[in-house]
């Protein structure tokens, strides 16, 4: 049987300005190998499940537990929680003018090694690296040496977090609506890199609004999130019959 | 002369030459400026005259090789000339020692100086010996020359003067290091006249990293004439109160005239940067962008002055002055001064304060950099557009250096 990589058992979180309940009692297991897809109409906590498991402020855990491979991972920081393995490609990544793609990159996967008490990674294998992940998305050299996002299209934006994701080696992927927007090309490019990077040892969870990318990565398990609780759970078929029906159904 | 400046310098000896002998009777008629001055208005001066301070030469070797950047290099301790610890070729850049009844004797020597300016007039007074470097015309200079003022012991005040004369379509750059070995509560008061020639080239590349309890004044008099281009960086990284007070009359026809300005602090220094670029006649272009990352409970204060002259028209004129506030304490105050008296012009001028991007620092996290980490590249890439313009990788390697020691940054 398959390791359990990521399990969130009861998990209850509010927004801390507005005290207002967004997750209430959210339970998900994900196991090595397994590809996992999240659906749920506007409002249901998609978003805040993404930056609830990654760490981001704003946020207050109320109850229950998350675990990445078996430790407790709410009272890690962000980084810290990259460190164990965590990896979100975000719904609107983020501009960072001056700082540079590869750079911050080496500064990140070194700190990461340097956590996991690993020699740093030499300039030489870094660059040969680069140009194997890079290619894995199609993600032209030169973006990869451009500042973080700045000036980049919707669709180069998404293939960098891919890019990212490629060179992180993350054990367990959070992709948050990384389809919205892309054209039919950009879709099948992301969804092909994620497909290479997937294997037994790694999970990827697909946060979407859109039954399409699932025609390209194929998940093994689909959830349906409402009002802050997992309520429905299949396989890909689910996927079509939300498409077709949409969520009301399910009330 | 008030008490307190007359206690200030009470331990300096006035030369016998007539040009120091004048400045201090002159400065007898002066007296520190307060903040009811328009240029003084956000800086006090008292961490500064309520030190006493006496003059001290230092005989010490001193080993000063991690900042030493360039193959020709003048050394000052204490604002005596140590041609023990100098090392220059005489072949690229002409360099003398000189007092100033030989300096009184240069055309532009002491001419562009305001003369109720109290700390540029103290300077006349009790400066030991003018370095003057002149650069001959058409002389192209691969490498800087660069002049290491050190900063050594305690209660000490240090009257640097230094004059370069840049020839007609010549080339070079001089670098500045303000630095301090073993030194608290002092003062240094320095004064650079600059003479840029018709066509002439000329960077200057300053980096000042004084000690925390010591002082740094600079005053700095620039005369462009046409053709010419000139650039000035200055780059402050500690220091209890660091004040710039660049001024440059543009006189000539179609020149280029650019100042950058980098001030990272953490504690309680005041950095104050104010400027002035003296438009006087048609077609030029000058260019200015400071940024401050402020910390702890330190003080910046940027005054940008831009005169375009009446008959000055065709002027490109841009300054930028981007702040980062890293503390809830620390502060800037920003003024952009223009003074358009030409009707065919472009100036522009804008002031940003802010605080660092707190989505920009989550993402970095999530991607395993620590906070602190990531809070450090942001500031980084946001002073990294100044860096870029010293144009000399050994400064910008040593301006790194500095940053990593001073202020934990790694690259």
């Amino acid at each position: 049987m398959s390791k359990t990589l990521l399990d969130i058992k009861n998990l209850h979180a509010e927004i801390e300005e507005e005290g207002k309940a967004i997750l209430k009692g959210l339970n998900l297991t994900v196991k090595a190998g397994e590809v996992h897809a999240i659906m749920g109409p506007n409002g249901a906590g998609k978003s805040t499940l993404a930056s609830v498991v990654s760490g981001k402020d704003g946020y207050e855990v109320t109850d229950g537990t998350v675990e990445m491979d078996g430790a407790d991972i709410l009272e890690l920081d962000p980084d810290e929680r990259a460190k164990e393995g965590l990896f979100l490609a975000f719904q609107y990544p983020v501009e960072i003018p001056g700082v540079s793609n590869i750079n911050f990159l080496r500064t990140a996967l070194n700190e990461i090694k340097e956590y996991r008490q690993e020699e740093p990674i030499s300039a030489k294998d870094f660059m040969a690296m680069v140009r194997e992940k890079s290619a894995l998305v199609d993600l032209d050299a030169k973006l990869a040496s451009r500042s973080v996002n700045e000036g980049f299209s919707g669709g180069e934006k998404k293939r960098n977090e891919i890019f990212q994701m490629a060179m992180l080696e993350p054990k367990v992927a959070i992709l948050d609506e990384t389809d919205s927007g892309l054209d039919i090309d950009a879709l099948r490019i992301v969804a092909a890199g994620v497909n290479k990077l997937k294997n037994e040892n790694n999970a990827v969870i697909l946060i979407t609004h859109y039954q399409r990318l699932l025609d390209y990565i194929v998940p093994d398990f689909v959830h349906v999130l409402a009002d802050g609780q997992i309520v429905k759970t299949g396989d890909k078929s689910l996927a079509l019959e939300l498409e077709e029906k949409g969520y009301d159904w399910l009330n | 002369m008030s008490d307190k400046l007359n206690n200030f310098i009470k331990n300096l000896d006035v030369s016998a030459a007539k040009f120091q002998q004048m400045a201090a009777e002159r400065l007898g008629n002066l007296d520190f400026p307060t903040t009811k001055d328009e240029y003084w208005k956000y800086t006090r001066l008292g961490k500064l005259t309520k030190l006493e301070l006496s003059k001290s030469a230092d005989p010490d070797r001193l080993n000063l090789t991690k900042h030493i950047i360039s193959n020709d290099y003048l050394v000052v301790v204490n604002g005596f000339i140590r041609e023990d610890l100098s090392q220059y070729s005489k072949l690229d850049f002409e360099i003398d020692f000189l007092g100033s009844d030989r300096m009184s004797e240069e055309a532009y020597f002491d001419k562009g100086l305001n003369k109720k300016d109290v700390f540029s007039s103290m300077n006349s007074a009790f400066f030991e010996k003018v370095i003057s470097i002149k650069i001959g015309a058409s002389k192209i200079n691969e490498g800087p020359l660069q002049i290491i003022y050190v900063s050594k012991g305690d209660h000490i005040i240090s009257n640097t003067r230094l004059y370069i004369e840049s020839g007609k379509s010549s080339q070079s750059e001089i670098i500045q290091t303000f630095i301090e070995k073993e030194s608290t509560n002092s003062f240094t008061n320095h004064v650079t006249e600059v003479y840029v020639s018709e066509n002439a080239h000329l960077r200057i590349n300053k980096a000042q990293l004084e000690d925390d309890t010591n002082s740094l004044i600079t005053t700095e008099q620039i005369h462009q004439e046409k053709n010419s281009v000139f650039k000035i960086n200055t780059v402050t990284l500690s220091g209890a109160l660091v004040r710039n007070n660049i001024n440059i009359a543009v006189a000539g026809q179609n020149c280029e005239t650019h100042m950058n300005g980098a001030i990272v602090t953490k504690n309680n220094e005041t950095i104050d940067n104010h400027t002035f670029v003296d438009h006087r006649v048609s077609n030029c272009v000058s260019h200015e962008n400071y940024k401050y990352v402020l910390g702890g409970k330190s003080t910046g204060v940027f005054n940008g002055r831009v005169v375009v002259q009446k008959d000055a028209q065709v002027i490109n004129a841009y300054q930028k002055n981007d702040n980062i506030l890293l503390s809830d304490f620390a502060k800037i105050n920003s003024k952009p001064e223009l003074e358009i008296y030409a009707d065919d012009v472009k100036c522009s001028h804008g002031s940003t304060t802010g605080q660092l991007d707190e989505d920009a620092i989550f993402y970095l996290q999530t991607r395993g950099i620590a906070e602190d980490n990531a809070k450090k590249l942001l500031v980084r890439a946001f002073v990294g557009e100044v860096i870029e313009s010293f144009e000399n990788e050994h400064f910008e390697k040593y301006i790194n250096t500095q940053l990593e020691l001073i202020h934990g940054w790694k690259n």
